[in-house]
């Protein structure tokens, strides 16, 4: 494998589990909701997704069990939000510190132990190409995944009636209550689908982008994906983009250490934290393109009378 | 059947004293549970975990000592979450207001005067102000979002403070071990008694009245209470968001910075990689469940505090994990957040009706 | 549908002979310890165009809604053409062939129109044929839309006539619409109502809410009024005069206010030179180069048809937001363009905005403390070395109260828990219990009942008869009437000179309001 090669595959990784945890944030900022737990929803996945996958020793039940805790947990900040309409910035924070204590709590038995690998998927005749082989055709079915999410959400954002009324939703609570659309059951179907990606996205983590299990493995990765969906202006090719530049700053790190460049490892950790905020004042400073596409009820609570 | 609010006229004021009270008792079934499922005895894994480590002298005051950083910051995030100016960067400020208030005893340990800790104090706040004001200036001068900044600005100052005591701020003497030298005694906080106890505490008693004082009685704390519930009044106020974003992060920021200098300087004496089991998230909880009223976080403080306790207490004499503490605190302000709804809205079930009838 | 003549003469029989569509019998619906219906009974006929008029608040809303499935009723029952049914959302109403057009219009900004128009149809349509339809279906009813443009670029006339085509395309046989004159240029509502006749003509039957009492004499067959949640009288419109229905609908005889004389000549106190301002927003209207000069002892008024600029010349004038130009806001010879609205307020100004809620009032703030909102910084005391004088502060709200008649259930309530009408009298009260010299109005009268809206509209007179200058911007052309010396109209930014209010009539209003530049024509529309 050439070192081209080996940079872009290890982009890839990276940039996985922040595409997945931020294409299902959008769908649920799209429809009006602000979830700030997709730390928590993450870690958590990471944890029962490496439970899942050490209890039966196979990595896609695990995936599956990642998958369903984020969607619990979702569940959860569903509950409080559109149900009890409590604030939305408070029970986000409220998800991802739960998320974090549960998972430590759970995962102390899982310390150390050697983890089990999503494995590669090799396409017949496709994947041992020379250079492209292995990027396009060598990877795991959650990166394939990811990619046909993207592909998927931005078909039935804009061109479904679903995506019509998410978007609907999200514009103006009020009058989609008024033309009969069901707020509630529209919103709590995307926490879902935001939580479900979530799990994902930390199951990702344990299973493929380091098999093992580590406290605090996420490391921020869930409020960098929040970072995306703004960046993206909440459209999900851009959202694409953004994953794979922030999958190619967070990859730089190991590349420099392993050159020897002569900077502190803390400086190249914190790449990733840095060229967020930067990249959330370059988005921001451009607040028409902001304002219009914000979705205009975003973190506004909706109580439908009836 | 389906849940249905009805929003009250007003907001209940009973309600309001009552809410933290349900959550908290929640909490504790919920906790039971959660223990019986780990096997334990869920009365005396409670007892352990809440009565224990009131029973004892040297953990009274480590109660207080682990209150009065989750107090000082709480009440300043108090300030922001009234505000609606959403820091939940804290333990970053935190973090800094350590490591510029350490500046003096570790670049310069041979300054011991008088002025040595009421300086180390005001850099400390300094440091804290200075981190939370980046993200004051990137929501003010370009509209990005402050939960986010402040919030990566948590882990560049976790791993700016690794940095320097891994490297520039290492202890010559140290035996490689990752920690700057020792604090000297002028330095250092001092005990308020016979024990762990110092004066941050004070501090602490002195930020919940100041902050009580300037919330109920000044201006400042109404153009605080008017910004926050309804942005457009503040404007028609004459109030500017900008300059209330700024105060709130420079409060906040101060006092978090303020409890980090504190903290290292009375409790640790020297910098660590890790000098806070995340304070800074914990008074994020604190604040909710006092009510964002600075009497209330007092008390809240004491719970929370009690709470870390709890955990190592737990550890110890029930080998659960400590970890245990982070799940209490998260469920508690899950709690605290879906009782919050009874203050606005009376909460029904109700079958759904069919119009076909006169109803009585 | 045997009821095809198409003109008969109003009045001629008490009742058209359409065939019953929808009956509602005996409809309560309460929230908390208000009944908003209380058994109302309403009988809608085929071809019959059935105004329901009622004062705000007295629960038209409410039935409308629940004949429209968006509220459940607590009792009673509907029938649609003679069988009972039961409306529970929405998309049942329109099932059934019940389209509404709503007041606050249900349109999604930042969508397109013909993705709006998509989401009260049931599934199915392709977005292109659905374009099509709209097309031939509002050039057909002479309400043309383009389907591709985005809600939020479009003014409140198109974005109604988007909601009326929405309600077309569903083919309904009842159309309710809730005061769909209130955003039209007279013109725009002429129009209006020809097609309103060309659907009862096919057969529809509309049921009509409004508080304009002229209007529905005009064109309506058949009236229900309500008070109270009550249904109170029903008649033939055309048998009654403008003032039977206003005493039906309140209850009491509606006084005229009294006008009194205007005082002598004075110096203009606000005036405004070449006021222009970029938009502050995607959404915002740009202010070009308005001229407009305030006397002490006049009310003059502002009129426009929503989205015009009213809320930017307020926030303009208000000082909310500052004017580049210091010079452009002259405020008793000084000038003021570059003041904040604290710095304005000490110079005399009282501001009144179009939101109580929200902008001049903190919902959840007791009225005491909605005090401080606006005088922390006029000298009243209420502020010393930092610190607030709740008490005094209490005092004033009781005065206010008093000599307002802010009415409320117990002592210093939140100022959510007021009615629209007692919030506006404390909202306009708290400025005119310093007697400012000059007073900023933005409808001043907004959803507030017939008699509060008197008594406002009286306050307003009087300030101005006492030397101080009254600014109204409204939208509501019976109140300019009725309290303004002088009218000025606001379209797109621009403002046409104030003129006298006698030598003005509705017509030449209407034409001013549909656009300057236009002159006559409303072209812009058909673009």
């Amino acid at each position: 494998m050439g070192g081209y090669e080996s940079i872009l595959l290890t982009v890839i990784t990276a940039a996985t589990p922040l595409l997945l945890a931020a294409i299902g944030e959008l769908v649920v900022e799209r429809s009006g909701v602000l979830n700030l737990g997709v730390e928590g929803m993450m870690i958590v996945g990471a944890v029962l997704g490496f439970a899942g996958a050490q209890a039966t020793g196979s990595a896609y039940i695990g995936a599956l069990c990642a998958l369903g805790a984020g969607m619990g947990l979702a569940l959860l900040f569903g509950f409080l939000t559109l149900h009890l309409v409590a604030n939305q910035v408070a029970t986000g924070l409220a998800l991802t510190l739960l998320g974090l204590g549960l998972a430590g709590m759970i995962g102390e038995a899982f310390v150390g132990q050697p983890g089990i690998r999503l494995e590669r998927l090799h396409i017949p005749g496709l994947s041992t190409l020379p250079f492209i082989g292995p990027v396009l055709f060598g990877q795991d079915l959650l990166v394939y995944l990811s990619l046909a999410l993207v592909a998927g959400v931005s078909f039935v954002l804009f061109r479904t009636r679903a995506g019509l009324i998410i978007r609907a939703v999200g514009d103006n609570h009020g009058s989609a209550h008024a033309l009969g659309v069901s707020v509630i059951r529209v919103r709590y179907l995307a926490v879902l689908f935001g939580g479900a990606c979530a799990g994902l996205a930390g199951g990702y983590l344990s299973l493929a982008y380091t098999p093992q299990w580590v406290e605090g493995m996420t490391a921020g990765r869930g409020w960098i994906a929040l970072a995306l969906v703004v960046f993206s202006t909440w459209r999900p090719l851009r959202l694409l983009a953004g994953a794979y530049l922030f999958g190619a700053v967070g990859i730089l790190q190991f590349h420099a250490q392993a050159h020897g460049v002569a900077i502190p490892s803390q400086f190249l950790t914190a790449l990733p934290y840095l060229a967020t905020i930067i990249v959330l004042v370059m988005i921001s400073r451009n607040r028409v393109l902001t304002r219009i596409n914000t979705p205009a009820c975003l973190g506004q609570p909706f109580v439908p009378d009836r | 059947m389906r849940l249905e609010l009805e929003k009250r006229a007003e907001h209940s004021r009973t309600m309001a004293v009552l809410s933290p009270l349900l959550a908290l008792l929640l909490t504790l079934v919920s906790g039971a549970i959660m223990f019986a499922l780990l096997g334990q005895d869920p009365v005396r894994a409670l007892y352990t975990f809440f009565i224990e480590p009131l029973t004892a002298s040297w953990s009274l005051q480590e109660l207080v000592v682990k209150a009065a950083p989750l107090i000082l910051i709480a009440v300043g995030l108090a300030v922001c979450y009234l505000s609606n100016t959403w820091n939940i960067g804290a333990e970053g400020q935190f973090t800094f207001g350590a490591i510029a208030g350490s500046l003096l005893p570790i670049m310069v340990p041979g300054f011991e005067t008088p002025l040595t800790l009421p300086l180390m104090l005001l850099m400390g706040i300094a440091g804290g102000m200075l981190w939370g004001a980046i993200p004051a200036f990137l929501k003010i001068r370009f509209g990005a979002n402050e939960i986010l900044t402040s919030l990566m600005l948590v882990y560049v100052a976790q791993l700016f403070l690794d940095w320097l005591v891994r490297g520039p701020w290492r202890d010559p003497e140290g035996f490689n071990f990752p920690e700057s030298r020792l604090f000297s005694d002028a330095a250092i906080l001092q005990p308020l008694a016979d024990g762990r106890m110092h004066v941050g505490a004070l501090f602490a008693l002195l930020a919940v009245i100041a902050m009580s004082v300037i919330l109920m009685k000044t201006l400042k704390g109404f153009e605080v209470r008017v910004l926050g519930q309804a942005p457009r009044a503040g404007q028609f106020a004459g109030f500017s968001r900008n300059k209330m974003v700024l105060f709130a992060f420079l409060l906040s920021g101060g006092l978090a910075g303020l409890a980090g200098i504190s903290e290292v300087s009375g409790s640790i004496n020297q910098l660590t990689p890790v000098i806070s089991p995340g304070y800074g998230f914990t008074a994020i909880i604190v604040a909710f469940l006092g009510r964002l009223n600075p009497i209330g976080i007092f008390i809240a403080g004491f719970l929370l505090a009690l709470s870390y306790l709890g955990g190592e207490a737990a550890q110890v004499s029930l080998g659960l994990s400590d970890k245990t503490t982070r799940v209490f605190q998260g469920m508690l302000l899950f709690y605290v957040l879906a009782c919050d709804t009874l203050i606005l809205y009376r909460i029904r079930l109700t079958r759904t009706f069919a119009p076909s009838g006169k109803e009585a | 549908m045997q009821d095809h003549e198409t003109n008969p003469p109003p009045g001629a029989e008490t009742r058209r002979s359409g065939e019953v569509l929808l009956e509602a019998r005996g409809i309560t619906k309460q929230f908390g310890d208000v009944r908003a219906n209380d058994d109302v009974s309403l009988v809608l006929r085929a071809g019959e165009i059935h105004a329901l008029l009622g004062e705000n608040g007295a629960g038209k809303s409410t039935l409308v809604k629940i004949l429209y499935g968006a509220l459940e009723p607590n009792a009673g029952t509907l029938h649609w053409r003679g069988a009972p049914v039961r409306i529970s959302s929405p998309a049942e109403a329109r099932a059934l062939g019940i389209g509404m057009v709503f007041q606050h219009f249900s349109l999604f900004e930042a969508l397109t129109v013909a993705e709006n128009i998509a989401l009260a149809l049931p599934g199915g349509t392709p977005l292109r044929d659905l374009a099509k339809r709209i097309r031939s279906v509002s050039q057909d009813y002479g309400l043309a839309l383009d389907p591709d443009a985005i809600v939020a670029d479009l003014p409140v006339g198109i974005r109604q006539r988007i909601e009326i085509v929405r309600c077309l395309l569903q083919e309904p046989k009842l159309i309710i619409m809730d005061e769909p004159t209130s955003v039209l240029t007279p013109q725009e509502a002429d129009q209006l109502f020809l097609t309103l006749e060309r659907l009862t003509a096919e057969g529809c039957a509309i049921l009509y809410i409004s508080h304009r009492l002229e209007e529905v004499k005009r064109i309506c067959h058949h009236a229900t009024i309500m008070r109270h949640g009550k249904v109170v009288m029903e008649c033939d419109p055309a048998q009654e005069t403008a003032g039977s229905l206003a005493r039906l609908m309140v209850g009491s005889a509606v006084h005229d206010l009294k006008r009194g004389a205007q005082v002598a000549e004075s110096a203009p106190r606000l005036e405004l030179r070449g006021l222009s301002a970029p938009p502050d927003g995607p959404f915002s209207v740009a202010l070009q180069d308005i001229d407009l000069s305030v006397k002490g002892g006049e009310v003059v008024a502002i009129a426009g048809i929503a989205g015009n600029g009213q809320g930017e010349l307020f926030d303009l004038l208000s000082g909310e937001r500052r004017a580049q130009d210091s010079g452009a806001i002259v405020i008793d010879g000084t000038a003021s363009g570059h003041l904040g609205i604290t710095h304005r307020r000490r110079q005399g100004c009282g501001f009144v905005p179009e939101e109580r809620l929200g902008h001049g009032a903190v919902p959840g703030l007791r009225l005491s403390e909605n005090i401080v909102l606006t005088r922390h910084g006029t000298g009243d005391g209420l502020v010393r070395g930092g610190m607030l004088d709740m008490g005094l502060a209490r005092r004033m709200e009781q005065r206010i109260k008093s000599n307002f008649d802010v009415r409320m259930s117990h002592d210093d309530p939140e100022a959510r828990a007021l009615s629209g009408g007692n919030l506006q009298k404390f909202v306009i009260g708290r400025e005119l219990d310093r007697t400012p010299g000059v007073l900023v109005v933005n409808q001043p009268t907004w959803g507030v009942d017939a008699g509060a809206a008197a008594l406002i509209r009286q306050e307003l007179i009087d300030l101005s008869r006492q030397g101080s200058a009254v600014l109204v911007i409204s939208q509501d052309l019976d109140e300019i009437f009725e309290v303004a010396d002088r009218i000025a109209v606001i379209s797109r930014g621009h403002l046409s000179p104030a003129e006298p209010a006698v030598q003005l009539t509705r017509e030449r209003i209407g034409l001013l309001m549909g656009g300057l530049e236009e002159g006559q024509g409303k072209a812009h529309h058909a673009a």
